[in-house]
């Protein structure tokens, strides 16, 4: 029988043939627990009686939702988090480093061919090193930590290829709400996706990101690319023959197939309120923009910073903007001073603030009000994501957020 | 199971997100009960007040689509809902609605054949009667009924663990 990628990581980690529609046990190689879930997380570890976890070099504590907190008892999740770390001996804790997803993959945790779990939808975001990995709630995380294994139906793939070299201004971000415009926010539930072509093996790691962050918005259980030499690079691994196996057979079997030619991508925004509200920008121009997010584990890395960064070298934003950055990690805010883009986003006047999952959740500053209009590039712009439910969120890449920061309003002119 | 109920249809649309269920700001508070006036706000900020034990939630495509939180499924239990009968669930939804043992059923037909207000009988994994019209209903897969016929994951786990 031919496989796709995400049968073959099952199989191994199983070591049998599986299909999908089977139902399997993993053993786990990475859990995640973020600060918001970790409080619950806990009380239900304890609460099902486990006395030890399974494996206390597995399990990362990653402070990030709350980081610095806003809210009064927002700190009591910092406590429970150091008591049960301390208490079972975790070795990988982040207190102030970073966006969750970002530090996995970035910190040298998950690797190609890995299976993780984490206690936040957008865990899926580590298949852009060929893992798979998928959000999961407390009680199951509660019940992994104690056991280190878990149910899994192997899922059907569906399978996106892109081919081609993208236009100039379209980037990753316009590839991934093309494809979640099309797919429809269920269209993938319960599935893989499965990205490959040409366009995609020429992306970053970065840019891959970006896709796989926002698999969880057409309902997929997980998205996930071809581990190449780029990924092992990044990943800090040599490319051997263990790394080469990680990819899907000619043959295999997808429940869907779309195809798409890079060249005839345009800019493009979700628009309120729903991930799946796709419109070129070209179309929806024009509407004032009262504040500018860019960060978040969709849109927070290096390249981000520098795609938003050479746009504003030398100019200013519009002065009625609030324009707020947020870098993805520590590492991204340091090489961010270092190479001078921090020095160009603060002339610009960008507010820039501590790593960490900043306004995307809602939970830092620069929350809005009814009417307000918010270029994101994070991603979900559900109803009350960022402030009032009145509030407009439009999802964007990068550059169409530099571009709004110019000229106060949703442009893909010059500017 | 064959413990057919009757219950009063709450009725939501399509991609019913967990943003909508319990928004982020509430998130941390101290306990699920207190997060049972915010259910739903975004969207209808009266419904969570109305909402009587017992009472199901009827909805489109995708409920429960969006963040992992599990808050979500445990504010909708603790507002007492029955049920929720959906065309369609987001998987994490799903799972952790399971593990917090609230009965979650697939049926397409429902959403339009129903009003909010309306009376109907669940007879869980074979039948929904409301308004003179029969829905059939399947059942879950083993592993998953054996975690609700245990009460949920914690009960699964104290179990094993060698506490109940």
């Amino acid at each position: 029988m031919k496989h796709t990628l995400v049968e073959k990581i099952f199989a191994r980690n199983v070591g049998h043939e599986v299909k999908p529609g089977d139902i399997i046990t993993v053993n786990v190689d990475w859990c995640m627990v973020d600060d918001i879930m970790a409080k619950f997380c806990i009380h239900k570890f304890e609460e099902m009686g486990f006395t030890k976890v399974f494996d206390p070099d597995k399990i990362c504590l990653i402070y990030d939702h709350f980081v610095p907190a806003t809210q009064t008892d927002d700190t009591i999740a910092f406590h429970a988090g150091d008591a049960f770390a301390e208490k079972y001996g975790l070795t990988h804790v982040h207190r102030t480093d970073g966006i969750c997803h970002q530090l996995m993959t970035e910190a040298g945790y998950v690797k190609p061919g890995d299976i993780a779990f984490g206690t936040d939808s957008h865990t899926v975001t580590y298949g852009c090193v060929g893992a798979f990995s998928t959000g999961i709630g407390y009680t199951e995380m509660a019940s992994i930590l104690g056991t280190g294994q878990v149910w899994v139906r192997v899922p059907e793939s569906i399978k996106v290829v892109v081919d081609g070299v993208l236009p100039e201004n379209v980037t990753s971000k316009d590839v991934i709400l093309r494809i979640i415009g099309d797919l429809t926010a269920s269209g993938a539930t319960y599935q893989s996706i499965e990205f490959t072509g040409t366009t995609i093996d020429a992306m970053s790691v970065a840019s891959r990101m970006t896709m796989s962050n926002m698999a969880v918005e057409c309902g997929a259980k997980n998205g996930i690319f071809i581990p190449d030499e780029k990924t092992c690079e990044y990943c800090g691994i040599p490319y051997d023959d263990s790394i080469k196996e990680l990819r899907p057979d000619e043959g295999a079997t997808y429940s869907r197939v779309l195809h798409y030619q890079a060249e005839e991508l345009v800019p493009v925004m979700a628009c309120p309120s729903l991930v799946d509200n796709i419109h070129p920008v070209s179309e929806i121009k024009g509407v004032k923009v009262d504040e500018v997010f860019l960060g978040s584990c969709t849109n927070g890395r290096l390249e981000d910073l520098h795609m938003v960064a050479n746009m504003l070298k030398g100019k200013k934003k519009a002065p009625f903007v609030q324009f707020i950055v947020t870098p993805a990690s520590r590492e991204v805010y340091k090489a961010a001073m270092d190479d001078g883009t921090m020095e160009i986003l603060s002339n610009a006047g960008a507010i820039i603030t501590t790593p960490g999952c900043g306004l995307c959740c809602g939970r830092a500053g620069g929350v809005l009000t009814d009417g307000e209009v918010v270029i994101s590039t994070s991603n979900r712009n559900f109803l009350g994501r960022m402030g009032t439910s009145k509030v407009q969120i439009y999802l964007a890449s990068p550059i169409m957020a530099a571009k709004a920061v110019i000229a106060g309003e949703i442009t893909d002119e010059e500017v | 199971m064959s413990n057919t109920f009757k219950a009063k249809i709450w009725k939501l649309n399509d991609d019913i997100d967990t943003d909508i269920v319990l928004p982020t700001e509430y998130l941390a508070l101290k306990s699920v009960e207190d997060m049972k006036p915010y259910a739903f706000s975004p969207l209808r900020p009266e419904l969570a007040g109305k909402i009587q034990p017992g009472d199901m939630i009827v909805a489109g495509k995708n409920f429960g689509c969006g963040s992992s939180r599990e808050q979500a499924p445990e504010v909708v239990k603790a507002l007492g809902i029955s049920c929720v009968v959906a065309e369609s669930f987001a998987r994490i939804f799903f799972r952790n609605a399971i593990n917090n043992g609230l009965l979650l059923i697939e049926c397409p037909a429902l959403h339009d054949a129903v009003s909010e207000g309306d009376v109907a009988e669940v007879t869980p994994g074979e039948k929904i009667v409301v308004n003179g019209q029969t829905f059939e209903i399947a059942s879950l897969p083993e592993n998953l009924m054996d975690i609700l016929n245990a009460g949920g994951l914690v009960k699964a786990m104290r179990k094993r663990n060698g506490l109940d």
